[in-house]
């Protein structure tokens, strides 16, 4: 396993002797962002605690920069190993450049003073998560988005080859989201740190990790690129979505699609099409899309929303039977919603059904 | 630190220090004045560096008041270490010695051993009653743990300790009730807490193995201050949690057993001293507060026993009834803020 910074052979982790997940084999590369993602109560926690020894693993091995972590002390695995918990910690009378400074204990001598250069590491370290302006406080007085990026501040500072985070955005606004995911991707790809977290948002997920790990059952599901990873099918499974759906290009999450005969038909194309859909969607009423391009954004969403849609390949005439396809579904509708998709000299056949719709009882335009 | 924030802190801290041992100086010197037989100062300084003069007013201040003081001193700094070490173990503000039924183990234990020894030997050495305070107070530690590990809860920890506590004591009240008139004598007044009639031989076994102890946590410093942050984040820096948890509770149980084999239970000291020290410095660093609670707690205990002492004279009051006047409105002043705070 040479050439891997971290990887598990055969792991399995649980509790009291309990085996809760079954042989993990992850490998992963110096450098690389890796997301555990999975249902609640799947044991994300439970492999992030096993692999920071906080449990005990209960058969197979974990190798962090060639050695086995069983072997590594204590100590030596406190200079290549930080986390950032979810347990909330309440510590007393501490300002926020304390927590930070509680970073550098692996490397301050006997009684823990901190050197002139400890200090600068300190001084970095909120700097580079943007808490320079909070040193002084106290931290039990500071927001949550401020206490998780003060403790990503005391990782960075311990100095570590490998950071492993539990729900590091879990209480954040989406603003501060951004900002912390954007900070451990800076440290993964600039400074060569290895980062292991456990995230609910797997849109985010998608787009921060090198690799996604699937926690399903008693075992990985899946292991591999987001590229590889996120098709509408994994994630239904892995998180048993019997209603709505997933939009992987997007990494968008939808509501369920309104159930019924679609009775409406919308004309729409080029983006004028998502506005209607979601109003159509919130007003519980099923409908058809058309006539659209693969390639156009509102063919995207319509697949998820629209009870049908009618499509046609890219950079090619609308064909006579489309057109009639379309004409058909039209004519079976009560209402027709006119979009005002943008009309050109090649979707002639578009305008052409507007022109038919304009005759119908039920026309609407926007 | 290298800004202006840290200068002042450091002054602060000084400031604390500079402040306590001003208080130490004056409540000796105070503790040495004020008696039944007042002796005044150009006599005490006769007295303590030339040793001449007037042989009544040497023998009671050498016989009797210093060693007392020192006496007060050095287990009311042990005590509230003790205190400080628990509320860290527990990572709760309200531990202590005495309300964990850790002195009220202690003192069960060390009557048992005085009426055994006194009723075979006539005599009980100070090491024998340190002994023995520590395998009572380990005997209530261990009942704790048991308990821990079961109530997650801390509100309930407390009462179980609380409980204990009052089992013990009823066995000591047993105990001494049953226990032939001679006997009593001593116990008495050490059963209810007392700095009276201290001797040198005392004083000096406190001294070694307070000292020792205290020394020891200081340089604990560092791994308390880790655990302040958690277990989970403790460990993640280093700690070898299970031996840290395993010497912190015996230096705070070797601690708070020196003080009940000398003085008896001591109550809130372990618990408002910590409190008032960390307010003072606006800090919890272990690096600053050990030394500080320790100075912290002799200063608190002279002075409580001074009042002890002087307050009704000639009767002298039980020195935890002299604490807890003081302790106990310090603690609940803590904890009503600690719940409007949150």
């Amino acid at each position: 396993m040479g050439q891997y910074y971290f990887s598990t052979q055969q792991l399995t982790v649980g509790y009291d002797g309990v085996p809760l997940i079954k042989d993990i084999e992850i490998n992963i590369e110096k450098g690389e962002i890796v997301t555990l993602i999975g249902p609640n109560g799947s044991g994300k926690s439970t492999i992030l605690k096993s692999i920071t020894r906080q449990l005990k693993t209960i058969a197979g091995t974990v190798e962090i920069g060639g050695e086995e972590l069983k072997k590594i002390s204590y100590k030596n695995l406190s200079t290549k190993l930080a986390v950032v918990l979810t347990e909330r910690m309440k510590p007393e009378l501490m300002t926020c450049r304390d927590i930070v400074a509680t970073g550098r204990y692996p490397y301050t001598g006997r009684l823990g003073i901190l050197s002139a250069e400890d200090e600068v590491q300190v001084e970095e370290a909120m700097k580079a998560v943007h808490a320079l302006d909070l040193a002084s406080r106290d931290f039990n007085a500071i927001s949550d988005g401020q206490r998780q990026r003060v403790l990503l501040a005391r990782a960075i500072c311990q100095d570590p080859e490998i950071i492993i985070l539990d729900e590091p955005t879990s209480f954040l606004d989406i603003r501060h989201k951004l900002q912390l995911l954007s900070i451990l991707r800076g440290m993964a790809k600039k400074k060569g740190i290895t980062v292991i977290m456990s995230l609910h948002e797997i849109d985010l997920a998608q787009k921060i990790s090198d690799k996604i790990v699937c926690v399903k059952g008693d075992h990985i599901s899946r292991f591999g690129a987001p590229e590889d990873i996120f098709d509408s099918e994994t994630v239904r499974n892995l998180y048993s979505l019997d209603q709505g759906s997933y939009d992987p290009v997007f990494g968008s999450i939808e509501l369920p699609k309104p159930e019924g005969t679609p009775k409406t038909f919308v004309i729409c194309g080029a983006g004028t099409g998502i506005p209607v859909f979601r109003q159509l969607q919130k007003a519980n009423v099923p409908f058809i899309a058309g006539i659209l391009y693969s390639n156009d954004i509102d063919c995207q969403l319509a697949r998820q929303l629209a009870a049908e849609t009618i499509e046609v390949q890219p950079f090619q005439p609308i064909s006579p039977e489309t057109c009639r396809l379309a004409l058909q579904r039209m004519k079976q509708c009560d209402t027709v919603i006119n979009a005002r998709p943008p009309l050109g000299e090649y979707n002639q056949p578009v305008a052409e059904l507007i022109q038919h719709a304009k005759t119908m009882e039920g026309y609407r335009e926007l | 630190m290298n800004t202006g924030e840290g200068f002042r802190r450091r002054g602060r801290y000084e400031l604390v220090f500079l402040l306590l041992a001003a208080a130490l100086v004056g409540i000796t010197i105070l503790n040495i004045n004020i008696g039944s037989v007042p002796i005044p100062m150009g006599e005490i300084l006769r007295i303590l560096f030339r040793r001449a003069t007037d042989a009544k007013q040497y023998a009671i201040i050498w016989n009797i008041r210093l060693p007392r003081i020192l006496m007060a001193a050095i287990l009311g700094g042990a005590l509230s270490l003790s205190g400080f070490l628990l509320q860290n173990f527990f990572g709760n503000p309200i531990a202590g010695p005495f309300v964990l039924g850790i002195s009220s183990g202690a003192k069960m234990v060390v009557a048992i051993t005085m009426i055994f020894f006194m009723g075979k030997l006539g005599y009980v050495s100070s090491y024998a009653l340190i002994i023995a305070a520590f395998a009572g107070s380990m005997m209530s530690v261990g009942f704790i743990l048991l308990m821990s590990r079961r109530l997650k809860h801390m509100a309930v920890l407390l009462v179980g300790g609380i409980m204990i506590g009052y089992i013990c004591s009823a066995v000591t009240d047993f105990i001494v009730t049953f226990a032939e008139e001679s006997d009593i004598v001593n116990l008495r007044g050490w059963s209810l807490g007392s700095f009276s009639g201290m001797s040198w031989e005392n004083v000096a076994v406190a001294a070694v193995v307070v000292g020792i102890t205290s020394v020891a946590v200081f340089m604990m410093a560092k791994p308390i201050g880790a655990y302040q942050l958690g277990e989970a984040y403790a460990q993640s820096m280093g700690v070898n949690i299970k031996a840290f948890r395993i010497a912190l509770i015996l230096l705070s149980s070797v601690l708070s057993a020196t003080v009940t084999a000398f003085a008896g239970p001591i109550s809130f000291v372990g618990i408002a001293v910590p409190h008032l020290i960390k307010r003072a410095l606006n800090t919890s660093k272990p690096l600053i507060v050990i030394p500080a609670t320790f100075l912290g707690g002799a200063v608190f205990c002279m002075a409580c026993d001074l009042i002890a002492r002087t307050a009704f004279a000639p009767t002298e009051l039980n020195i935890s009834t002299v604490t807890s006047v003081f302790g106990a409105p310090v603690v609940i002043v803590m904890m009503l803020k600690r719940n409007s705070g949150r």
